[in-house]
């Protein structure tokens, strides 16, 4: 089901004033002044405006007086440069390069980059983690914030997520497991080279060989034995795909959506024995293609196409052009499924209605 | 959050209602006070959003992925014909775009669409990059127009230029340009404006139209097309329903065409009723005006057994309304009134003086007015007050759900038509549905205190 959460982002509110005077510290100012309190921190984002006038963040929150203990970081985010993949990387990065310190005293915790993924991936890789015996610190951590129940008391500020005391600290991580490369590897990168932390790039955790990668990738690192419970929940699964083997079976798909999901998605699918007959991202990069042909390649299957910064209305024609027998993608894939009949799973953002 | 506080610049935006007569009244129609958090969507959005109804236009988004992107078939606009204003078309600009310019990919955007599609008709959206990298829109649109010999109309609309209101006008501006040289003969009937067709409301105030004996010569903007647009021009009168997005456009009409207008809402049985039978007297149609005053008691009378056995379940309940436009509020606290809830707190994000001094005529004292309002101040007063829903749009629902209370959608996303008599019925369905959920009963009430 959609879920519905509550999400707040403050404006500077740019005018033509501002842009033909480029009076970039007036819009700052104001913001800041009226935000320190109560949150410890401000994330500042660019917009395509801001950059083409030319605002110099990092000179402007050099310039602002900042309270002990409060924090102001920044990223760039120009909607022309990359995708919103791009954004969610580059953020994570400049959180870290903002914010992380090396004290020089490891912590004996894994740092987890958990992708592009929302609140309920997020607790199961936690959930696996702690089964294994890490301790960590999750970077973006968006359960308990994103997800976060009903108490009967309204709360701007959801006590879950990571603080920014954890992330200050992700400079004594003994290492880090980036998860999705498009999204991810960016932020491990950052770490290393401020905080000489090393790091591992793995697909994002989503069906078996992923899901086992990153088990022991967790426990190379904790020596821990399998705990029962992942055998059991991995050994659930495998019963599924047995039960349902006959009727995946050389089934063709059509995946769409962020990188890192479609090449998780696609890897699951094929241990279906089904075709991942065309795969579309609409984030650019060569990465994708590369990583796509290796999966088909993998599993021995042709004529299957991959495409990074491509778009619904190719992977319309190309359906037209020879078809599926099931589309998986977000909630935008409802208008080829039903053009052409198709059976049609959601999965990957945005999830969102019907109409 | 304990003890919310206003921001100082927002304090004049926000008006108790006193008893008696009002005082200077309060501000409101300008920009949005920075680092507020404005619950309008932007200039660009506000004229996609008035436009996106065409049903066979093709809407090309000038400007990075983005802004087609959170705009694409957002508007629950129904068609009895193209499907084609539910795509979104986007030059994508990119960081080579932005440093030599982005009229080559314009150029060819359009030139593609022309030579596949057989366009009739093509919006030209400028988005604020290329507000601020100055590509010349308004050029390329005119070559187009003059080598394809179709209609390529440029929307000016980049984020900075002002607030979502801007947005409105430069849509309207762009109906203009459509139409304003066509010159039919005159014929008997009216268009509707400002009426975007949102779970096929269009359909229900035509069919009213039609059955008290007066034509809809053309609808603006909703289930519209090119040709239907066109005829515009011939009606006798304009009825503007969302007044906040199309006044403008009919004043224009007004001086230009010489069409006069009156606003009208159909939202709840008080205003239809009104509204039919002023749009009769307009017209100087005395036939028109009975058929009109017949209908209408009969369908008021038709729903009365109805309305009793809902009043009951909502005597006494206190509403919350934060839309976009002035007319529709002031629409909702009759309707509310009619249904024993009265209101409590009202804002709009676009509301005029004049919208305000009716509101403010409207309601009892102590009831809280706002304009341009933000989640913080609404949580306040909706807590403060003690409201038991909210209507408003998407970007209000999970606040009132958050703070434990019903919630109406009356905006893009409204599933049901709300307006005419039939929507009455789903209004007030939809009102008890939510108010007298058992959901509410399992909210730990030791917690919320």
């Amino acid at each position: 089901m959609p879920h519905l959460e509550y999400m707040n982002a403050c404006h500077t509110a740019m005018v033509l004033k501002v842009v033909v005077l480029f009076t970039e510290c007036y819009s700052l100012d104001i913001l800041k002044i009226r935000l320190w309190h109560p949150q410890a921190i401000i994330a500042v984002h660019t917009t395509c405006l801001s950059e083409t006038i030319g605002d110099d963040l990092t000179s402007i929150i050099q310039d602002i007086s900042i309270p002990e203990g409060k924090y102001m970081i920044h990223t760039n985010t120009p909607s022309y440069k990359g995708s919103h993949v791009t954004g969610f990387s580059n953020m994570v990065a400049s959180f870290i390069s903002y914010l992380s310190v090396k004290s020089g005293k490891k912590n004996g915790k894994v740092a987890i980059i958990p992708g592009f993924t929302n609140p309920g991936d997020m607790r199961e890789m936690k959930k696996i983690a702690t089964a294994m015996g890490v301790k960590y610190t999750m970077l973006p951590d968006t359960s308990a914030v994103m997800d976060s129940p009903m108490t009967g008391k309204f709360e701007m500020y959801p006590k879950g997520g990571t603080t920014v005391e954890e992330i200050i600290e992700l400079g004594d991580s003994e290492l880090t497991l980036a998860l999705g490369k498009a999204a991810s590897e960016s932020g491990a990168e950052t770490l290393e080279k401020k905080c000489k932390v090393p790091y591992k790039v793995l697909p994002l955790p989503i069906g078996i060989a992923n899901t086992d990668e990153y088990i022991m990738a967790l426990q190379s690192y904790s020596k821990q034995e399998i705990p029962y419970m992942i055998e059991e929940e991995r050994g659930q699964l495998v019963d599924i795909l047995i039960d349902i083997h006959q009727y995946t079976y050389n089934k063709k798909v059509a995946i769409f959506g962020d990188p890192d999901t479609v090449l998780g998605l696609a890897e699951f699918v094929l241990e279906m024995g089904m075709i991942p007959k065309y795969l579309v991202t609409g984030t650019p990069g060569d990465a994708f293609g590369a990583a796509a042909n290796e999966l088909f390649n993998k599993f021995g299957v042709t004529d299957c196409k991959a495409k990074a910064a491509g778009d619904l209305f190719e992977l319309h024609q190309w359906i037209k052009e020879e078809g599926v027998d099931l589309l998986i993608g977000g909630t935008h894939g409802k208008y080829i499924a039903r053009a052409e009949d198709i059976p049609f799973v959601r999965a990957g953002f945005p999830y969102g209605q019907t109409r | 959050m304990e003890n919310i506080s206003i921001l100082d610049e927002r304090k004049d935006f926000i008006l108790l209602k006193q008893g008696g007569c009002g005082g200077n009244g309060m501000k409101c129609d300008t920009n949005s006070v920075s680092g507020s958090v404005s619950q309008r969507a932007c200039v660009y959005s506000g004229a996609r959003v008035v436009l996106n109804p065409i049903t066979d236009a093709f809407h090309i988004v000038h400007g990075p992925i983005g802004c087609a992107s959170y705009t694409w078939d957002i508007r629950g606009s129904l068609s009895s014909g193209e499907d084609l204003y539910r795509n979104s078309f986007s030059t994508d600009l990119r960081e080579q775009d932005v440093i030599f310019g982005g009229e080559k990919k314009l150029t060819a955007a359009i030139e593609e669409i022309a030579e596949n599609h057989q366009p009739k008709l093509i919006f030209v959206y400028s988005t604020c990059i290329v507000g601020v990298i100055g590509d010349d829109v308004e050029a390329v649109c005119k070559a187009m127009s003059e080598k394809y010999n179709i209609r390529v109309i440029p929307v000016k609309s980049p984020g900075f230029s002002g607030n979502k209101s801007v947005g409105y006008k430069m849509a309207c501006n762009a109906i203009m340009e459509l139409i304003k040289d066509v010159k039919p003969e005159k014929r008997r009937g009216v268009n509707i404006l400002g009426d975007f067709n949102l779970a096929g409301e269009m359909w229900i105030i035509k069919d009213y139209l039609n059955k008290i004996g007066i034509q809809v010569v053309s609808t603006i903007t909703g289930d519209s097309n090119y040709e239907n647009l066109l005829k515009a021009p011939s009606a006798e009168l304009n009825i503007v329903q969302c007044a906040g997005s199309s006044t403008y456009l009919a004043n224009r009409m007004e001086e230009e065409m010489g069409i006069p207008y009156i606003k009208v809402s159909f939202f709840g049985i008080e205003d239809t009723t009104s509204s039919l039978i002023r749009t009769a007297e307009a017209l100087n149609n005395e036939e028109a005006r009975q058929k009109a005053i017949a209908f209408t008691s009969e369908e008021a009378e038709k729903i009365k057994d109805f309305e009793a056995k809902y009043r009951k379940n909502l005597d006494g309940k206190k509403a919350a309304i934060y839309v976009g436009g002035g007319f529709k509020a002031i629409s909702l606290i009759r309707q509310f009134r009619s249904m024993g809830i009265e209101t409590v707190v009202v804002g709009t994000q676009t509301g005029k003086k004049e919208d305000y001094d009716i509101i403010e005529s409207l309601v009892n004292p102590d009831t809280v007015i706002l304009d341009d309002t933000n989640p913080a101040e609404l949580e306040k007063f909706i807590k403060e007050k003690g409201a038991h829903i909210l209507v408003g749009g998407v970007k209000e629902r999970p606040l009132a759900y958050k703070l434990g209370i019903a919630f109406c959608d009356h905006n893009h996303e409204r599933k049901h038509p709300l307006s005419g008599f039939d929507g009455v019925i789903n209004f007030t369905k939809e009102i008890n549905m939510s108010i007298n959920n058992p959901v509410w009963k399992f909210i730990r009430k030791e917690a919320a205190l």
